[in-house]
């Protein structure tokens, strides 16, 4: 059977299954041959003018139940009108995403010389991790992990770091930049924009230089900003790790081209399809293993700008007459601990987690100060080598 | 207003349980920033709940920054996330916004309309299952109307929804949206694009968006919301034959040898037999293994790991098939291309292209025409631009294996990269193989056709008689096949009458059905030569083209192309048939030589001038051809 008759086939198929018709009256009624749709199953190869005839009728077809669908007002709230099929099994939205995921994670492990998976130990990177698990089982992932250290993470997520990486059986690679270091650079001196750009920004592109990885997966998502929102899938950095915005290649199908030039180097990010509900839910199913500081507690936090900010250790400086008050808190995004807001929060368990989102009424990005600036902040950072 | 995520409290396990049972709908948006598209987008995001306080209080203020509404929200500049966007009120790249009903969940693509971002629409719609083409109630169909829809169809989007916006600055009158939907329509139609529903919206004032419009009590057809929450998703490619393109080889050790990919249709369970391509092996699944344990059965849209019974070798880029519906392997296609780098496609140029798995150098050859995407006119062209369609052929340096776009959208298309930028250069649909790879045995068959024609003593081969009607193809190949029969060998005669009378008989005489003609006589040639015969094919087939199609079917050596020369005057004067006369007095209409052209060959493999040769002279002549070409090996 040529492609012409395949495709016109399948054409044939959809007709019968939206409009509900068995293949003998379409035979019968637009051609006046009852078996002509079982003929064509057999490898039947209809002429031009055949293909012609029936696709006028089928056209046909359709707008007169078009009108005829429309008398009645169709029901704003009624069941899908999903076209049953008991030996068909859909993949749910939460499978596709995890195959897509796997999909992105496993081409990057193909076709990059050295790749690397960033990991913050937020609640994203949880879950990247576990994909990543997922995609080569049961061998190991092809790659190490990095973590960008600015030396001001809360101290329970060093611990999970530390927990997850003995777990699973990963190479990390801890990276603090050392003119930072030297310089104690941190957030109460230098303010959160000059710490962020040197311990976070700057870390990370002298990492990615020092052990020449041309790949790094990140655990950033569409949802969370609109520039983000504009990024592919496989997105390239120049040398200098800068993104440009206007000039991203076209991303077709699931068709990825990792292929660059000299000193380019190209952020992955296979969860760039998921939303926050996605990825509790996910963490939900799959039971992963997140920091605690996602979890309501009570927690010393002094107030800041109109932010709670918790006092995880000794380093953190208070002003003169301030002093931590004990609160029920919890935190929806982790970074640098003194540049991190807490939420009130009464959240012990994952689905207090997502009944609190459900109801919650500001982004979740709302609790980091770094992106409070002008509109296009993120866009900026990204463009200077941000992640 | 209608609150989406609907969640007032309660169990909020079953709400998760219920929100992972959702399928998701993937569409894109095509119209450009005038006709409202990021209006339209914005204001599904704000009824769908899927903004938040600190989003909104943003965007309040950008509103009354930069909007354009007069002090109401500008929905636009939710969307336009870039800040050139934002300064030049236009949409330049490809935006990705997910949002949630209660029905299902939806990844949305807002796709800039203009006609420079036509790559960018390409983006959007390579992955959707449903296109929104918006238009502006006041202007109706326009050009860049029907470029949308023609690219939506090219990309084999299933579902067409045209929203004509701005039904409120028309007075919500019902003449102005009956007018654009039956043009609309006719438009449609004469492109062969099908599923089509048409609503008038506003989408500033939020009419017919997800609530019914009080304004256009005329309109008894879904919402737009109500429409997207209900057209049938997912398509049909768990019914279809297994393929599993390999991404990845899984060995862990020395014990474990799996193949890791995502299934691109079908199902898989342990036992299945299957067969890989290109090498064409065959091997029986042993596991289908997953990090959470090993499954049943896997099935279309699954990443996983199959192991096989046999050590056999498969590499990234294979395809492991159903083994008894396998898929085909070529080097050779016709292709339809958009190209969508600022550097014009040069034919002849080795590119990369990255099919499923597989990355091969090929080239592209001359374009057989590019399409006016405004008129969808054929023009002639030597090259591509940015932007541009066109249909060529494709000649990959290995072969591949591959399945027609419309049958499989993910081993049917592919990416071309530039070698020295290593940029994205153009994406392309494999419409069909020209010839199936030379080297390539699609079907390991014990007995092939060389086995088959050994037993009579010859190599098959078409003898493909050209020429005008009368010309005397028929009466040598008569006497060809004669003498071959004589000499012991197997063969068989195709001419008009034993064809036309039969398998053809539904075809007519225009250009359209002339070239179904040939084509099905080539694709009969093409099995007779597989059963070993020597295939005497006697045709008038006046176009160099559809003979080139025939001559593409058959493997080197195989066509054999003779050019019957009689001249039209003479052919006239002898009328065998009396069809020139008939023809001279207007009785028969697309009558070669008369009404209809014939097309000479250039370089036929043999020249017959029946002023020279008689036609047993010329039977003798064709027969010791094939006797000097090896074809008849019996002595």
């Amino acid at each position: 059977m040529d492609s012409v008759a395949k495709s016109f086939l399948a054409e044939i198929e959809r007709f019968l299954e939206t409009a509900g018709l068995e293949p003998t009256t379409l035979g019968k009624q637009a051609l006046g041959d009852p078996s002509f749709v079982f003929d064509l199953r057999k490898g039947r190869s209809p002429s031009t003018r055949t293909i012609g005839k029936l696709r006028v009728w089928m056209q046909q077809q359709n707008a007169l139940s078009k009108p005829a669908a429309s008398t009645a007002p169709a029901p704003l709230t009624g069941e899908t009108t999903k076209v049953a099929n008991p030996a068909k099994h859909d993949l749910t939205h939460l499978e596709r995403l995890e195959a897509e995921s796997i999909h992105i994670i496993r081409e990057v492990a193909a076709e990059c010389e050295k790749p690397v998976m960033l990991y913050s130990i937020g609640k994203d990177s949880a879950v990247m991790l576990h994909l990543a698990l997922k995609a080569f089982y049961p061998s190991k992932p092809p790659f190490p992990l990095m973590h960008v250290d600015t030396g001001w993470k809360f101290q329970d997520m060093y611990k999970l770091r530390d927990e997850t990486v003995k777990k699973g059986g990963w190479d990390l690679i801890s990276y603090k930049n050392p003119e930072g270091v030297a310089k104690n650079v941190n957030p109460f001196d230098h303010g959160s924009a000059l710490h962020t750009q040197i311990m976070k920004t700057d870390g990370l592109k002298q990492a990615l230089d020092k052990y020449g990885f041309d790949a790094a997966f990140g655990g950033a998502r569409r949802d969370e900003e609109k520039s983000r929102a504009k990024e592919r899938i496989f997105s390239f950095r120049d040398s200098r790790h800068r993104w440009d915005p206007k000039n991203q290649r076209p991303e077709l199908w699931n068709l990825y081209n990792a292929r660059k030039n000299k000193g380019e180097s190209i952020r992955v990010f296979p969860l760039s399809n998921w939303t926050e509900l996605d990825i509790w839910q996910y963490i939900y199913r799959e039971n992963i293993e997140i920091v605690p500081l996602y979890f309501a507690a009570e927690r010393p936090i002094v107030w800041r700008d109109g932010q709670m900010i918790m006092v995880d250790d000794d380093r953190m400086r208070l002003n003169p007459g301030e002093k931590p008050e004990m609160r029920k808190v919890r935190f929806r995004t982790l970074g640098c601990y003194p540049l991190t807001g807490a939420i009130d929060s009464t959240a012990t368990s994952l689905l207090d987690i997502v009944e609190e989102m459900l109801v919650a009424t500001s982004s979740e990005r709302q609790g980091r100060v770094i992106d409070k600036d002008a509109a296009a902040s993120m866009e900026k950072k990204k463009q200077e080598g941000y992640f | 207003m209608t609150r989406f995520i609907e969640f007032t409290g309660g169990d909020v396990e079953a709400y998760l349980h219920a929100q992972e049972q959702k399928d998701l709908l993937r569409f894109i948006t095509c119209g450009s920033v005038d006709d409202g598209k990021s209006t339209l987008i914005g204001r599904l995001l704000y009824e769908a709940k899927m903004l938040f306080e600190d989003q909104l209080t943003a965007l309040e203020a950008d509103s009354k920054k930069m909007g354009t509404q007069g002090g109401n929200l500008d929905f636009a500049l939710l969307v336009d996330g870039l800040a050139a966007e934002r300064e030049q009120g236009i949409t330049i790249d490809v935006a990705y916004r997910a949002f949630t009903t209660d029905k299902r969940k939806f990844i949305v693509a807002d796709t800039p309309g203009h006609e420079q971002y036509t790559r960018n629409m390409a983006t959007g719609g390579s992955t959707a299952d449903l296109a929104i083409i918006l238009m502006d109630a006041r202007k109706g169909v326009l050009t860049q109307t029907r470029r949308h829809t023609f690219i939506c169809t090219l990309l084999g989007i299933r579902h067409l929804v045209v929203a004509v916006n701005k039904m409120d600055l028309m007075g919500f009158d019902q003449d102005v949206f009956r007018k654009i939907e039956e043009d609309y329509r006719a438009f449609a139609k004469s492109i062969g694009a099908d599923d089509v529903t048409v609503i008038p919206v506003s989408a500033l004032m939020g009419d017919n968006m997800i609530d019914r419009s009080l304004n256009m009590p005329w309109y008894h057809g879904p919402t737009l919301m109500a429409h997207l929450e209900t057209v049938p998703v997912g398509d049909d490619l768990e019914t279809k034959p297994f393929r599993l393109p390999v991404q990845w080889v899984n060995r862990p050790n020395q014990n474990f040898r799996g193949f890791s990919g995502t299934i691109v249709s079908g199902k898989v369970k342990p036992g299945d037999a299957i067969k890989v391509l290109p090498s064409a092996r065959t091997s029986t699944v042993e596991r289908v293994v997953t990090y959470g344990g090993d499954l049943e059965e896997g099935i279309a849209g699954q990443s996983l790991t199959i192991t096989l019974k046999d050590e056999i070798d498969i590499s990234r880029g294979d395809v492991i098939c159903a083994a008894n519906d396998p898929v085909e392997v070529s080097d050779q296609f016709q292709v339809e291309i958009l190209w969508m780098s600022d550097e014009p496609m040069l034919p002849g140029r080795p590119y990369l292209f990255k099919s499923s798995t597989k990355t091969v150098p090929g080239t592209l050859d001359d374009l057989k025409y590019k399409v006016n995407v405004n008129t969808m006119e054929h023009v002639a062209a030597k090259t591509l631009t940015l932007n541009e369609i066109g249909v060529c052929n494709l000649e990959l340096d290995t072969p591949i294996a591959f399945a027609p776009y419309l049958e499989n959208r993910h081993l049917g298309s592919f990416i071309i990269i530039d070698r020295f930028t290593n940029n994205t250069v153009g994406m392309g649909l494999i419409r069909f193989a020209l010839r199936r790879a030379a080297n390539i045995h699609w079907q390991a068959v014990d007995v092939h056709k060389n086995a088959r024609a050994a037993i009579a003593g010859q190599k098959p081969a078409v003898l493909w008689f050209t020429g005008l009607s009368g010309a005397g193809k028929s009466t040598i190949a008569n006497l060809v096949e004669k003498q071959l029969h004589a000499a012991g060998h197997m063969t068989y005669l195709l001419d008009g009458d034993n064809v036309r009378h039969g398998l053809n008989r539904d075809l007519g005489f225009t250009d359209a059905d002339r070239v179904e003609n040939i084509r099905r006589v080539g694709e009969v040639s093409k099995l007779m030569v597989d059963a070993g015969l020597l295939v005497l094919v006697s045709f008038i087939s006046p176009f160099k083209s559809e003979r080139l199609m025939a001559r593409e079917l058959m493997d080197e050596g195989e066509f054999i192309e003779i050019f019957v020369d009689t001249s039209l005057a003479e052919a006239e004067k002898r009328d065998v048939k009396g069809l020139y006369a008939k023809a001279r007095r207007g009785e028969i209409e697309h009558f070669t030589g008369i009404s209809s052209p014939y097309e000479k060959p250039e370089n036929p493999e043999i020249r017959v001038d029946t002023s020279k040769l008689t036609p047993e002279g010329a039977a003798d002549v064709i027969v010791q051809y094939l006797k000097d070409a090896g074809r008849l090996t019996k002595a």
